[in-house]
């Protein structure tokens, strides 16, 4: 599975969301994620890809193409 | 060896203030929604004390039905352990105003600071006492009046606490199969400014700049709160099952400090385990801090659901940082 495809099922198991309807566009807003989710999304991706998101790094992604970007940027 | 004695909570109590205060009721003070505060923390309403009221008030009404459900005397009572980051007054302990009221007097007193982590402290501290054959019987106590210490302009945290008082004798058992199992105690104080009340005590002692800067409230950071407690509930999990060659799933009750719903399922999930293991009373009390567990352990006796002989882990972690959890056997 690509980092793209890995990331999407994150967030959509994550956030309970239909992954084939994530874009790179789509926003956290975008599907009513609050700053709780985005905290426990963090602690997923964390968990999968074995690395630390600082609290200034989340600040910086708001959407799909963003987590993605970073992770790909860090693996 | 000289033979240890366990220890077991033979009675508890809980004290709960009657004013209730709804969301709705917050939505005429600060900008919030019932909506917004339901999802995310699951708080639907808290109580507050009733002004002319007092910690050590909430207290003894828990404690008297503790030790009469334990059919304990006041006066048989080793020591008073009192949880609370909201004490009465900086000194005397509340613990000692307690003590006087219940008319203990062969007991030692003291509070025990802890943040939200402040009950399992105090368990762990009762527990120990007995175990060494010093004492056989402790009152504890996890009380906590945090309205009172609540900046009610700031809408991040004044929907978040409530006040109440959870109570439990612990006395001293040769029944090796019930009891306190094993405890962990952790903290790490480079986290103490995620949750802290600045102003107040000897670091800044209270003026008027502190006072109109509101700086004897509640400050925190929720955000790195949760995920430091995510963290620490798990691995405090961790080691005390293990350390008794045992599973999560072999559990069957296990009492989260309740100050988000949100954290109690994401443990829940994370470790799929079902929903009926986690008893919740965040949603009609709020965060009671270390009022929290004490409260849902009464709460599970009187439901019938907590029960003897189940395996039963109480973990909490708040300010301090500190974190830590009880194995018992009930």
């Amino acid at each position: 599975m690509s980092i793209e495809d890995k990331v999407k099922k994150i967030i959509a198991d994550q956030l309970e969301v239909d992954g084939d309807k994530l874009k790179g566009e789509t926003t956290f807003e975008d599907i009513d994620a609050d700053s709780l989710d985005i905290v426990e999304l963090v602690m997923a991706l964390e968990e999968e890809f074995d690395l630390e998101i600082s609290d200034q790094e989340i600040e910086n992604i708001k959407s799909v193409g963003d987590v993605i970007e970073y992770i790909g940027s860090k693996t | 060896m000289q033979k240890l004695n366990r220890s077991i909570i033979t009675g508890t109590g809980a004290a709960i203030p009657d004013r209730v205060i709804t969301n709705e009721d917050l939505e005429k003070l600060v900008d919030t929604s019932n909506e917004w505060i339901v999802s995310r923390t699951g708080i639907r309403e808290r109580r507050m004390l009733e002004e002319g009221f007092s910690n050590a008030d909430l207290s003894e009404k828990a404690a008297r039905e503790a030790l009469s459900r334990a059919e304990v005397s006041a006066s048989e009572l080793d020591l008073i352990l009192v949880a609370t980051v909201t004490p009465d007054h900086h000194t005397p302990s509340t613990s000692c105003i307690l003590q006087a009221r219940l008319e203990a007097f062969k007991a030692g007193a003291m509070d025990i600071s802890a943040g939200c982590t402040g009950f399992v402290y105090a368990l762990s501290v009762a527990q120990q006492f007995i175990n060494s054959g010093i004492y056989t019987k402790i009152l504890v106590v996890g009380v906590e009046i945090l309205t009172r210490f609540t900046d009610w302009e700031d809408r991040s945290t004044c929907v978040l606490f409530g006040d109440g008082a959870g109570a439990v004798v612990v006395e001293a058992t040769e029944d090796e199969n019930r009891g306190i199992i094993n405890f962990s105690l952790k903290s790490d104080g480079r986290g103490a400014k995620l949750l802290y009340v600045p102003a107040g005590g000897s670091a800044m002692p209270a003026s008027e700049e502190t006072v109109n800067n509101r700086m004897h409230y509640l400050i925190m950071n929720g955000n790195e709160i949760f995920k430091f407690a995510v963290k620490a509930v798990e691995d405090t999990l961790y080691d005390l099952v293990r350390r008794e060659n045992k599973k999560p799933e072999d559990l069957d009750m296990i009492i989260l400090h309740q100050a988000n719903l949100r954290i109690i399922n994401h443990i829940r999930k994370h470790l799929k385990l079902p929903q009926e293991k986690f008893p919740v009373n965040i949603d009609r009390l709020g965060n009671t801090s270390s009022a929290t567990i004490p409260i849902a352990m009464h709460e599970e006796i009187l439901a019938g659901r907590l029960k003897e002989g189940d395996l039963v882990a109480m973990i909490a972690f708040g300010a301090g940082l500190t974190w830590g959890g009880v194995l018992m056997r009930w």
